[in-house]
């Protein structure tokens, strides 16, 4: 294949990742990696560092809008960036040890966790009883707006949220994705934090988290300029169409069909891995 | 009451000019990506594409140094990543804003908290954990 129709190809399939991604809320990191690596036979460490190098688009690319309206909580997120970037770089520095069949099979497992998390039926457990010790020595609780006016909450269980946010960086630097799924997991479900002010601060966080890990692929050499400049161009308009499109067509549906792509692409990738 | 009502005033700058300053970068980051993106391709686009296995450091341009040298010939792979340098520096500006922004309005814990980000990131940048 010539470098210029790979290119293109690649374009599509990112711009496809993107808009997928964005859709579903899982990014597009998860969804140009499987691409990459079973329909185009690229080496997964380059497929890493592309993907790697897309999430930082789109995120930074999202927060600048969230962070204006008011909703993402900056202390939380900077917070709990201390345990995504350090976690994130050691993902980022061990990945290159282990066998390239093992991350294979790691990525199929959070691949299939992402899809279950899509699915799941989502609880808000949000309250403003702001009697932690820790969230308030850090200045966690907050407010956003709402259509009736500041809505306060409280934020829960720091510490458990702090190392489950540890957790998803690993996952980030080791395989090149924004874990979303997992930093979701950590701030509805453990420091109960409310919906919308969850999924955008996370969005902020995963900029510098993935920055943390980019620098190490980079000196690597796992950033290829003709891998990722397609890649970050292609998922980062994807994602952008993405957000357009949300509004107007029903996600239920779409959630349905996309699991089953994702949880068809996750089995591949564990096959594969095993297979060897 | 009224303390915090300033607090949250200053909150609201932060997050506007945070939120103008991550769109800037990824903007311009991306048109350098593209311009090196169309440079490259007409220079090898015609070549065959082979990325089955991953050779470390095969490709050069991993270093401000060599990116820097490519760019004055015109690399379309060396604009590429100067574009990618540019986007990575974006997240890390953020941080460097939020510690000024914490440190004008005296909250000092997230100053430290801002600068310990700012050292793991500078720590990973040092090149020594590459491996």
């Amino acid at each position: 294949m010539s470098i210029l129709l790979f290119t293109l190809v690649i374009l599509l399939g990112a711009f496809m990742a993107g808009l997928v991604g964005s859709l579903t809320g899982l990014g597009g990191g998860v969804i140009i990696i499987p691409l990459l690596t079973l329909v185009l036979g690229v080496d997964i460490h380059y497929a890493i560092g592309a993907s790697i190098v897309s999430v930082i688009a789109t995120s930074s690319g999202s927060a600048a809008a969230y962070v204006k309206e008011g909703i993402t909580n900056i202390r939380i997120g900077m917070f709990l960036e201390i345990a995504t970037t350090i976690s994130a770089i050691f993902g980022a520095v061990v990945a290159v040890y282990i066998n390239p069949n093992y991350i294979s099979v790691i990525f199929g497992g959070i691949l299939l966790f992402s899809a279950a998390m899509m699915l799941r039926k989502k609880v808000d457990h949000s309250d403003t009883d702001t009697s932690g010790k820790l969230a308030n020595y850090f200045k966690l609780n907050g407010s956003y707006p709402t259509a009736t006016g500041e809505q306060p909450y409280a934020v829960h269980n720091v510490a458990g949220g702090f190392l489950m946010m540890a957790v998803a960086g690993v996952a980030s630097g080791l395989l090149g994705i924004g874990s979303g799924a997992l930093k979701v997991l950590a701030m509805d479900n453990i420091m109960r934090i409310p919906f919308k002010v969850s999924t955008t601060t996370s969005n902020f966080m995963m900029g510098v988290t993935a920055a943390a890990s980019a620098v190490v692929y980079l000196h690597r050499g796992q950033i290829d300029p003709g891998i990722a400049m397609p890649v970050c161009l292609g998922v980062l308009i994807g994602a952008r169409a993405g957000s357009k499109i949300l509004i107007k067509s029903k996600p239920e549906k779409l959630k349905m069909l996309f699991a089953g792509v994702v949880t068809f692409l996750a089995l591949q990738m564990i096959y594969n891995g095993i297979k060897g | 009451m009224e303390l915090q009502q300033k607090h949250r005033a200053k909150d609201r700058d932060m997050q506007l000019i945070m939120g103008n300053l991550l769109r800037i970068g990824v903007l311009l980051s991306m048109t350098v990506v593209f311009v090196g993106g169309v440079i490259y391709l007409i220079g090898f686009g015609q070549q065959k594409a082979d990325y089955s296995e991953f050779i470390m450091d095969d490709a050069g341009f991993f270093s401000l140094a060599s990116i820097w040298a490519g760019i004055l010939d015109l690399n379309g792979k060396a604009i590429i990543q100067l574009g990618i340098l540019l986007l990575i520096f974006t997240p890390i500006s953020r941080v460097i804003l939020a510690v000024i922004s914490f440190f004008i309005e005296r909250d000092y814990l997230y100053v430290l908290i801002g600068l310990m980000i700012l050292s793991i990131i500078l720590f990973s940048l040092s090149n020594k954990l590459a491996g």
